[in-house]
């Protein structure tokens, strides 16, 4: 029986169904106890996901490769650090329901259903199984006017952006007879031109992807909800929803559509020139971390997206090794700001990490390596990240995307650095920030001894990234 | 051996340089002692071995650098001239050293002074040991950097810091010209090593470059080079002022070794110069020019150091029109005495310094020539033997210079003959004024700076009497093997001298008034000074309002200074103001800062977008969509 390439999600739902039995019976607290159940069901599902047999299943709306097992890997990666980042967090900020976990685990299936969508129709239902466990969790802090504001905000742009993607979808379909992959690429290929019609479907799909990612002009909600929702929650929605849309961007534009790619090219350009410009000037006023987190990820979406826009095996493998650094340093970053607890309230000015260096010098350390990698300065990993989008836009002739994404990332590095200068030559207030407790400390120290470490062992990721953009590009 | 006498300095500097801090200021100032002991010990081995012995060698210790068909290498090339300076430098160098010991003692950081005196012994050594032009301007350059840091050891006086810069600055005009004469070495020969330079010379006599005979503008280049190490006229500015150094400073570097420099490098590419007729009328011109002028600054400088300095630029034109004429052999031989007389004056005046509390203008002595008499009895000595009178060591080499000069029949000859003369008038008159200033007549400094006047200790004493040993002896016993009878047999060639060229030989032939005249002239020379201080000590006042003019044009020094302040450093600051004010500040700020403001406000319009309201941003993805739709249509329609 073919379902059983879909093991892995099914073992995530079942798990998932029986945490949420489970998590209502006991009177007492529980966002412990079922946060460990829930990562164990996550890696319970890498494990599995790299146990995965390949092929196409359930009535070819569902397809396992090696780029799929990458991309859920390190979704699953993305979502169990990230739901690290909230164990302590919740406690604090009385956000301690079990839920919270739980939504993780049913985000992270729809994640895994968009990776492995080889269907219009299973790429909504992915879609739609990561968005709502979304904007539930945008507005988990439902006591707090910002987060409540945030989930709606999240909720009504999402709603748009699906009914785009929606609409997208039954135009392609009603152009071209059918929403299966394998059979538009099979259609695609066989006729000379494509009507209109098709085009517009897929952009129309390619915004509401878009959305996802955040990339202009579809970024609009990013700062504003990542600033709303409580740190962990943005901390999540920064990682592991990116990579599962990327990957189905990916698997979309060069699936199916690979055959159009001389027209949906150019926006895929433009998109990219548009994030990394805004990610880097957009962020330079900013004085609220989360806010500047935002930014700097649509800036990071745009340097991915290089690597789509040239079309090529080098800059899908380009854009596989930059989300996944991305992830890596992003989650470290977020853990140092879900950490900045000054008097037992949590703060998230930059201003609140004056003195950093000399109060908390292990902490700051770990940012100053995030904030280094983030900026691209080698040896860190984030430099590697861009180097290889860069090398395949050198090699594929586009200098103009190259040239600007060099110059965007100088002027992204001014505000990155300038957090590193207010951590280590600004003086420190009276009350120092509270210590990192330990769950937090763990998880900067894993990621940053990878930001760290890449430049010595960069060959295996290297290596998985290649095959994973040999599987997709066939 | 051979190559202990290099490495004990270095080893030395870097005992003191680098643990000097840790090991205690005793132990780091004796250990740079007793490896400059050692190193004296295999210089003089060394000379032994190679100039009395007759074995030149070279010691190659490992190649440098092989760059293309440049190939150079570390290798001590020892013959009768390098074993010369070997000998002589470790031998002065030690004795500085031991003196400094005492004249140092009061001083913060003695290590870092021991350090930098070792190290730069280490780098002359490796100047005159060179095997080729490259190693040659590394030791080059390398006295240049520790005369630096000596002459700005005082860090803290604004004074020292200004003549350490001028000293590095005016002598890298000088090397500028090197560097040039060895490019074109290289380019001519196709090789910097001394050997393969030498053979081919010969063959290379006709060879023209941009229309000019290209030995005589290596020839040009290379003493030019040779003019700013050794302070002669144009190049000399950085000499006097170099005297804010420490007074063991003064004696080694600019006065007995690293000034001697150029006239080493000029007797050293011999081989060249051999050829190169015109280059050698220059040198013989520029050298006699020196000697003269500044002979005449010296007769009317009040500060004790200064008189000295002024007196070393002087006796290093006399080297340099020695070998201008071709005898390049009295070059040396009086390189050599003057390093012992002028170190001793050098250090003679330093124990005057340290008994006058720290006071160096001679306006303020006097009358205490009772109260230290070991140090007025070596100045005496020092002064004699500068003056040239017989049987000191001056007299022998001085005299040797002028028979050239005029042994060479030519018209720069005479003229350095002349000129010579009368700078020898004018050195004996000078070196008088000072003793007789110095240590005669009624006392001019106050009651306090009197009773505090003291011998200097024996540390000091020991080596000021060695050296007036030397200031004694060195001429008379050397006489016969640097230019007397044994000279053949004791270059072995490695000074050459072309088929026409007899100098050595004619300067024995000359008129029987020659010989005498610089003593003579020397001894009416004391006289004046004696006559015009001792006797009337009005009459220098009197003569100075009379010709004023002439006066104050010797006073400063015939201008120089100002000369190159309008010429050059004012010129060159306000270029580097305008590049500094429009060029850096406007122009090349002005980009960044520009770019600068235009990221904030391109960051205010990103900004200003986000207005937070639902409406808004789902417009915004619409109308990007509209956008995308139009842009592929278009496309696609295209």
């Amino acid at each position: 029986m073919a379902w059983t390439l879909a093991l892995p999600e099914l073992v995530l739902a079942l798990c998932g169904l029986a945490i949420l039995l489970i998590g209502v019976l006991p009177k007492r607290d529980t966002f412990f106890p079922m946060a460990m159940a829930v990562t164990g069901s996550l890696l319970l599902a890498a494990v599995l996901v790299l146990g995965q047999q390949e092929g196409v299943a359930l009535n070819g709306l569902y397809v396992a490769d090696s780029f799929s097992s990458f991309m859920k890997v390190l979704a699953l990666i993305g979502a169990a650090l990230g739901l690290l980042l909230a164990l302590d967090y919740n406690t604090r900020e009385r956000l301690n329901r079990f839920e919270y976990p739980v939504l993780v685990l049913f985000a992270t299936l729809g994640m895994m259903v968009m990776i492995s969508a080889n269907d219009l129709m299973s790429v909504y239902l992915g879609l739609e199984l990561l968005s709502l466990p979304l904007y539930v969790m945008a507005a988990f802090d439902r006591d707090a006017g910002r987060s409540a504001e945030a989930g709606l905000k999240y909720f009504v742009l999402g709603a748009l952006a699906s009914g785009l993607l929606l609409y997208g979808a039954s135009l392609v379909y009603g152009f071209a007879g059918t929403t299966n992959f394998d059979r538009l690429a099979a259609a695609f290929a066989a006729q000379e031109g494509v009507s209109p019609g098709v085009v517009v479907g897929l952009v129309f799909v390619m915004a509401g992807l878009a959305f996802k990612i955040s990339a202009v002009p579809f970024h609009m909600w990013t700062p504003d909800v990542y600033e709303g929702a409580p740190t962990p929650v943005t901390a999540f929605f920064a990682a592991a929803p990116k990579v599962a849309a990327l990957a189905l961007l990916a698997r979309v534009l060069l699936g199916p559509f690979a055959d159009l790619a001389a027209q949906w090219q150019q926006v895929v350009v433009l998109i990219s020139i548009a994030s990394m410009l805004l990610g880097a000037f957009a962020a330079i006023g900013q004085r609220n971390l989360k806010r500047l987190m935002a930014y700097s990820s649509i800036g990071h979406v745009g340097y991915a997206l290089m690597g789509l826009a040239v079309v090529s095996d080098v800059g899908l493998r380009g854009l596989i090794v930059y989300i996944a650094i991305y992830v890596f340093m992003n989650i470290g970053a977020f853990a140092v700001l879900v950490a900045m607890r000054r008097s037992g309230r949590a703060v998230e000015q930059v201003e609140d990490l004056a003195g950093l260096g000399r109060t908390d010098p292990a902490m700051a350390l770990w940012m100053a390596v995030f904030m280094f990698s983030m900026a691209g300065i080698p040896p860190l990993a984030g430099f590697f990240g861009k180097l290889y989008v860069f090398l395949a836009a050198v090699q594929g002739g586009y200098w103009t995307l190259a040239v600007i994404g060099v110059l965007t990332s100088v002027v992204a590095a001014y505000y990155y650095l300038r957090i590193v200068k207010v951590m280590y030559f600004d003086q420190p207030p009276e009350a120092a920030l509270e210590r990192a407790p330990p769950s937090l400390s763990v998880v900067m120290a894993t990621t940053g001894l990878f930001n760290l470490a890449f430049c010595l062992f960069p060959a295996p990721m290297l290596a998985a990234a290649g095959i994973a953009a040999a599987a997709l590009l066939g | 051996m051979l190559v202990g006498a290099v490495f004990f300095p270095l080893l030395g500097a870097a005992i003191s340089g680098l643990f000097g801090r840790w090991i205690g200021d005793r132990v780091a100032q004796w250990s740079t002692v007793i490896c400059m002991v050692l190193a004296a010990v295999c210089g003089i081995g060394a000379f032994a071995q190679v100039a009395l012995g007759g074995q030149p060698t070279t010691v190659p210790i490992v190649t440098w650098m092989e760059v293309g068909g440049l190939e150079a290498s570390w290798a001590l090339r020892y013959d009768t001239l390098s074993a010369v300076m070997v000998m002589m430098v470790t031998f002065i160098s030690t004795l500085i050293h031991l003196y400094s010991v005492g004249y140092m003692s009061h001083d913060a950081t003695p290590y870092r002074f021991f350090a930098y005196l070792s190290l730069f012994t280490f780098m002359m050594l490796m100047l005159v040991t060179a095997d080729n032009l490259a190693q040659l301007f590394f030791g080059w350059e390398g006295v240049g950097l520790a005369s630096y840091l000596l002459i700005g050891y005082w860090y803290e006086k604004e004074s020292a810091n200004v003549a350490a810069m001028k000293a590095f600055i005016v002598n890298r005009v000088g090397d500028l010209f090197f560097m040039l004469g060895v490019a074109l070495t290289f380019f001519v020969f196709g090789s910097i090593e001394f050997s393969i330079i030498f053979a081919a010379v010969p063959d290379r006599a006709q060879d023209i470059f941009l229309g000019v005979n290209a030995l005589e503008l290596i020839a040009v280049l290379l003493f030019l080079g040779a003019c700013g190490k050794s302070a002669q006229i144009g190049l000399h500015t950085w000499l006097p002022d170099a005297m804010e150094g420490p007074t063991p400073v003064s004696a080694l570097i600019h006065a007995a070794t690293m000034v001697t420099a150029g006239v080493f490098l000029v007797c050293r590419m011999s081989p060249v110069f051999e050829f190169a007729p015109t280059a050698l009328a220059l040198v013989t011109v520029v050298g006699a020019t020196t000697a003269f002028f500044a002979a005449t600054v010296g007769c009317v400088q009040n500060d004790i150091k200064r008189v000295i300095a002024y007196s070393t630029c002087s006796q290093l034109g006399y080297m340099f029109f020695a070998a201008g004429v071709g005898a390049y052999q009295v070059a040396m031989f009086h390189l050599f005495t003057h390093a012992f007389f002028k170190a001793l004056l050098f250090l003679g005046a330093g124990s005057v310094i340290h008994a006058m509390s720290d006071e160096q203008d001679i306006r303020k002595m006097g009358g205490i020539w009772t109260k230290i008499p070991i140090t007025y009895v070596v100045m005496w000595i020092g002064s004699l033997a500068l003056a040239g009178i017989p049987f000191f060591a001056g007299y022998y080499s001085k005299d040797a210079i002028l028979e050239a000069a005029f042994a060479a029949h030519s018209p720069v000859g005479m003229y350095a003959f002349i000129l010579g003369l009368a700078a020898a008038f004018l050195t004996a008159f000078y070196s008088w004024r000072l003793l007789i200033l110095t240590f005669h007549g009624a006392p001019r400094a106050d009651a306090h700076t009197m009773e505090h006047v003291h011998e200097s200790p024996w540390v000091m004493l020991f080596p000021l009497l060695v050296l007036a040993a030397g200031a004694i002896g060195v001429g008379y016993l050397f006489y016969p093997l640097f230019i007397g009878a044994h000279e053949q047999a004791f270059w072995q060639g490695s000074v050459f001298t072309g088929p026409d060229n007899h100098i050595l030989h004619d300067m024995h032939e000359v008129p029987g008034w020659v010989p005498i005249a610089p003593a003579a002239i020397g001894l009416a020379g004391i006289a004046l000074a004696y006559v015009m201080y001792m006797i009337a000590p009005e009459l220098p006042g009197r003569l100075a309002s009379r010709f004023r003019g002439l006066y104050l044009f010797l006073l400063n020094k015939w201008y120089f200074d100002e000369l190159y302040d309008a010429l050059f450093v004012r010129p060159a600051r306000r270029l580097a103001e305008v590049f500094w004010k429009v060029g850096d500040a406007r122009i090349i700020d002005g980009m960044p800062n520009g770019a600068a403001d235009l990221a904030v406000q391109a960051s205010r319009g990103a900004v200003r977008m986000q207005t937070g309201r639902v409406a808004n941003y789902a417009f915004a993805m619409i109308i990007g969509l509209v956008i995308f739709v139009s842009l592929f249509l278009i496309g696609f329609v295209r």
